[in-house]
């Protein structure tokens, strides 16, 4: 079976041969065309096209974009920011990289196109601080935009002006959780915000009504722009509408970046045939499929979900549709589209010992749950691997997991014991049987992982 | 404070983009680090004047972000990630390789101070693993081969300058 067609529309240009990062070439290829349009229209009409078009975020929560818009409070007087989440940290996820070392000019126009929608000024993007050329190529790129008046006071000589400035992290995955990324663009420690009172849309940014959008999100506004909400829902599938980048990395021939339309193309084809299976004389074992913090899949567990006329249908993991709405069905996430492989050379205590060690490293230390628990997780998966392993360490692990999430004030709590809990449901055999096993002799390719 | 006239420049430009001071502590910070090395008590205190802050609100920043360091670091800084996709491709071993070819461990100063080498967490650079920094620059499918020729660089730049 051939693979599938990938629809590129937000990395249409990506790695396309003699396409710049410079203004004129964005420019000669139709570039700030829509924002000319988007200026045209009223802002309302912009978002009600972005409510139309079903748009979900496509940092990790997949929350829709026009519904946060629509939250904004626009009456209490207070400016009104944009933030840029290009702080990309969720382990197993590259994609808005590409777009901001390859396309920077297409994320500024998506920015002044929803900027403009929601009457901010000012917007900031919160780029991460390990990629310091990333961070001079938007700087680089919004410079010019200013100075074709893209970007700045009385854009196109019009009353309207925003500007732009790039802000860097330092290195903490928490500044990924939206209200900790405001609290380090106010120049303090990521610690997230409770909500309520804190959502940015009333209380965000200096207290101020703040929209936070990830990178590859704000792309998609100017396409919606292009082609209105209505054509826009045309793409995917019911409600998980337009396209998404999808992320393989690990135990594939082939790994890399695709995009499809959301819904359109199986777990399956997608490590099989655009992936080109598992690495020569291995088997595919199991799948993160968006990002660390999703729960795993095991190859061969199979998915009974149910239909909307109240009949069921069973899924392998290959059968599993990378779309939003299914991923969750089987209890784990589209997340933010990173799809981590694992063969049958991984041992699954020793790959959690790895997650765990982020995670603990990763805590900010603010909710006790989340602190010990996370640190705890990491110390007994670390000694499991280097020292004595017990058989009852799974359900040692588990309670512990179980502890911390839904106690904590933002979703890390969530996010660190859900690959504990998914890898020790699903794997529980291995993890009680570790004791014998991690003296015996590795599988050909097995490599350290902690 | 002895900072660069282009870094106290950045520094004057960098205030202007925010409506409140304090959000530009980890630019500065940024900027110090770039400048200096690492980030001096001195330095800490410069900053808080500069924002209007006290010392403790700089203090606690450099010490959470994990890219802040107090103390210098070889001339080369070697980041290999340690996260999940790389190690499934060969991540530790070739943080392995670059500590044996300057005979440190993480988080030394490798004896000749030419480099230090650490393990960091995602990248973000997964379909490329295992991924490692050398300063700003990212380096992609870095197995022990590619580990071995990017050491050989690092030493060749270091001979020319003796």
């Amino acid at each position: 079976m051939p693979a599938p067609q990938q629809r590129r529309i937000i990395f249409r240009h990506i790695d396309e041969p003699g396409y710049t990062n410079d203004l004129a070439c964005y420019v000669k290829h139709g570039g700030y065309e829509m924002l000319k349009k988007a200026l045209a229209m009223q802002p309302a009409a912009i978002i009600d096209e972005v409510k139309k078009s079903g748009l979900r975020g496509r940092g990790g929560a997949g929350f829709p974009c026009g519904v946060k818009w629509g939250l904004v409070d626009r009456k209490s007087g207070k400016p009104i920011y944009l933030v840029v989440n290009a702080d990309e940290s969720e382990p197993g996820t590259f994609k808005d990289r590409y777009i901001m070392h390859q396309d920077p000019h297409q994320l500024i126009e998506g920015i002044m196109i929803s900027a403009w929608a929601n009457n901010v000024k000012q917007a900031y993007i919160y780029i991460r601080g390990e990629m310091p050329h990333g961070a001079r190529i938007l700087e680089k790129a919004i410079a010019e935009a200013r100075a074709a008046n893209f970007v700045g006071p009385n854009i196109l000589g019009s009353a309207y002006g925003c500007e732009i400035y790039v802000h860097r992290g330092a290195g903490a995955y928490i500044c990924g959780e939206e209200t900790g990324l405001i609290e380090s663009l106010e120049g303090k420690r990521p610690y997230p915000r409770i909500k309520p009172p804190y959502f940015p849309a009333v209380l965000g940014l200096y207290q101020c009504p703040t929209i936070v959008n990830n990178v590859e999100t704000l792309c998609h506004v100017k396409h919606i722009v292009e082609m209105g909400g209505d054509a826009y829902t045309k793409i995917g599938t019911p409600n998980n509408t337009g396209t998404r980048i999808l992320c393989v990395s690990g135990h594939v021939k082939n790994p890399g970046y695709f995009e499809y339309e959301v819904g359109k193309i199986t777990m399956g084809e997608l490590l099989n045939e655009v992936c080109g299976g598992p690495l020569p004389g291995r088997k595919f074992k199991a799948v993160i499929p968006g990002g660390s913090s999703a729960k795993i899949l095991k190859f061969g567990e199979t998915f009974t979900l149910k239909n909307k006329d109240g009949s069921t249908r069973t899924l392998t993991v290959e059968d599993i549709p990378m779309d939003f709405d299914t991923l969750a069905a089987c209890g784990t996430m589209g997340g933010s589209g990173g799809v981590i492989v694992m063969d049958d050379s991984v041992n699954m205590v020793e790959a959690l010992a790895n997650i765990n060690a982020f995670y603990a490293h990763e805590s900010c230390g603010q909710c006790t749950p989340c602190r010990e628990g996370s640190l705890w997780m990491k110390k007994i998966t670390t000694r499991m691997v280097h020292e004595k392993a017990r058989s009852e360490d799974g359900a040692l692990l588990k309670s512990v997991a179980d502890q911390i999430a839904g106690r904590t004030i933002c979703a890390f709590g969530e996010a660190c014991s859900w690959p504990t809990q998914s890898f020790v449901a699903k794997f529980g055999d291995e993890f009680k049987a570790y004791p014998e096993t991690k003296n015996a002799p590795k599988p050909a390719g097995a490599l350290d992982l902690v | 404070m002895n900072l660069k006239p282009e870094t106290l420049r950045r520094i004057d430009d960098v205030i202007t983009h925010y409506p409140v001071k304090r959000s530009a502590v980890l630019m500065l910070l940024h900027a110090i680090q770039e400048d200096v090395g690492y980030i001096p008590q001195e330095a800490i205190e410069w900053v808080a004047q500069k924002l209007e802050l006290q010392p403790i609100n700089v203090y606690e920043v450099v010490t959470f972000y994990p890219m802040f360091r107090q103390k210098p670091i070889g001339r080369r800084h070697i980041k290999v990630c340690r996260t999940l996709s790389c190690a499934l491709m060969g991540g530790y071993k070739t943080c392995a390789a670059f500590e044996k070819e300057f005979d440190t461990h993480r988080g030394e100063i490798s004896p000749d101070g030419e480099v230090t080498i650490e393990f960091v967490e995602c990248l973000a650079s997964c379909g490329t693993a295992p991924v490692v920094m050398i300063d700003d620059d990212l380096h992609e499918k870095v197995d022990t081969a590619k580990a071995k020729q990017l050491s050989d660089q690092i030493k060749a730049e270091a001979a020319k300058r003796r």
